[in-house]
C-alpha cells in the first residue's frame, strides 16, 4: 500500500538532487534556473500529498500561488539573463564578478 | 494497481531529476525537466489534484519550458566552458546532499510510519470534481491572495519587456508625437526665383 510516506520520500529525493544539481552546474545560470524549477516542483508535491491525506484543499491552493510566483520568477530570470549575455557575451558565473562579490 | 503506477512514475521522475542534473547539453536538461514535469502531473493525478496536474502540463510545459528552450537556443553557450567546474565541487555537493537525504529519510520515513492519522482517505466518487473544489476555496477565502497573485504576473509581464527592450541607435521608427508637433515654418520653405526666359 503506497501511504504518506512513500510520496514524502519521493519529493525529499527530488529536492535533494535539485540541491546536487546546483552544487554540480555552478557555471551555467540556465541550469541553475532549472535546478531551481525542479526544487519549486519537489515542494508542490509535498503540498499535493499533505493536501491529500489531510483531506484539506488549502495545500492545493498554495501549490497554485506557487505556481504563479515560480512562472513571474523564471519571466524575470530569463529576462535579466538575456539582458546578462546582451551585456558581457557570456552566462558563466565566474565572470561575473564586476561588482567583486 | 496504484503500487505499479507509482513505482513506475516515480522512477521516471528521479531519473529525470538525474538527466536535467548531468546531461551535458542544456537543451537535454531543458526536455528531461520537461519529462519530469509530465511524470509529476500523472502521480498529481493519482493523489487527485487534477486540476493542478493540467494546470502544471500546459502553464509548465507549455510555456514555461518552451521559454528555457528559446533562451537556451538563443544565446548559444558553449558547452566544454559550461562544464569546466563540474567534479570540482563534487565531493562538497555529495556530502551536502547525503546529509541531506539521511535527515528527510530520518523525518519522513521512520516518523511517519506511526503516525495513523495520515491514512488516504477513500477515492471521491466519479460525479465529485476537483476543479470546483479549488475554484469555490479561491474565490471566496482565497479571494484576496487571488487577486495579489495577478498582481504579481502583471509585474512580472511590465519588468521582463522593460528588462529586454532596447532601442538600436539606427533604426528607423516613426515619432508620432514629433509628428504631431511640427509646425509649418520646420517644412515649408518658400524660393522666389525668377521664371525661365526661353531663347
Amino acid at each position: 500500500m503506497i501511504g504518506v510516506a512513500h510520496y514524502l520520500t519521493l519529493a525529499g529525493l527530488l529536492f535533494t538532487l535539485s540541491v546536487a544539481g546546483i552544487f554540480l552546474n555552478r557555471k551555467n545560470v540556465i541550469i541553475l534556473l532549472m535546478c531551481i524549477e525542479l526544487m519549486l516542483l519537489a515542494v508542490n508535491f509535498n503540498f499535493i500529498t499533505l493536501s491529500r491525506f489531510l483531506g484539506d484543499a488549502a495545500g492545493q491552493v498554495f501549490v497554485f500561488f506557487i505556481l504563479t510566483v515560480a512562472a513571474a520568477e523564471s519571466a524575470i530570470g530569463l529576462a535579466i539573463l538575456v539582458v546578462l549575455f546582451r551585456s558581457r557575451r557570456s552566462i558563466n558565473v565566474e565572470e561575473l564578478d564586476s561588482m567583486k562579490g | 494497481m496504484e503500487a505499479v503506477i507509482f513505482y513506475v512514475f516515480g522512477a521516471a521522475l528521479i531519473a529525470a531529476g538525474v538527466g536535467v542534473v548531468t546531461s551535458r547539453n542544456p537543451i537535454h536538461s531543458a526536455m528531461f525537466l520537461v519529462l519530469a514535469f509530465v511524470t509529476s502531473a500523472f502521480l498529481w493525478m493519482l493523489l487527485e489534484a487534477e486540476f493542478l496536474a493540467i494546470v502544471l502540463v500546459l502553464v509548465y510545459v507549455g510555456a514555461v519550458m518552451v521559454l528555457f528552450l528559446f533562451v537556451v537556443m538563443m544565446l548559444d553557450v558553449k558547452i566544454e566552458q559550461a562544464r569546466a567546474g563540474f567534479t570540482r565541487y563534487a565531493p562538497l555537493g555529495i556530502a551536502v546532499v547525503l546529509i541531506i537525504v539521511a535527515q528527510l529519510g530520518y523525518v519522513v520515513w521512520a516518523r511517519t510510519q506511526e503516525m495513523s492519522f495520515l491514512q488516504a482517505p477513500p477515492r471521491a466518487d466519479a460525479g465529485f470534481s476537483n476543479t470546483e473544489l479549488l475554484g469555490s476555496q479561491l474565490y471566496t477565502d482565497y479571494a484576496y491572495p487571488f487577486e495579489l497573485a495577478a498582481v504579481i504576473l502583471l509585474v512580472a509581464i511590465v519588468a521582463a519587456i522593460s528588462l529586454t527592450m532596447r532601442k538600436r541607435p539606427g533604426l528607423k521608427v516613426q515619432d508620432v508625437a514629433k509628428q504631431v508637433q511640427v509646425s509649418r515654418e520646420d517644412r515649408v520653405r518658400l524660393v522666389s526665383m525668377d521664371a525661365e526666359k526661353g531663347e
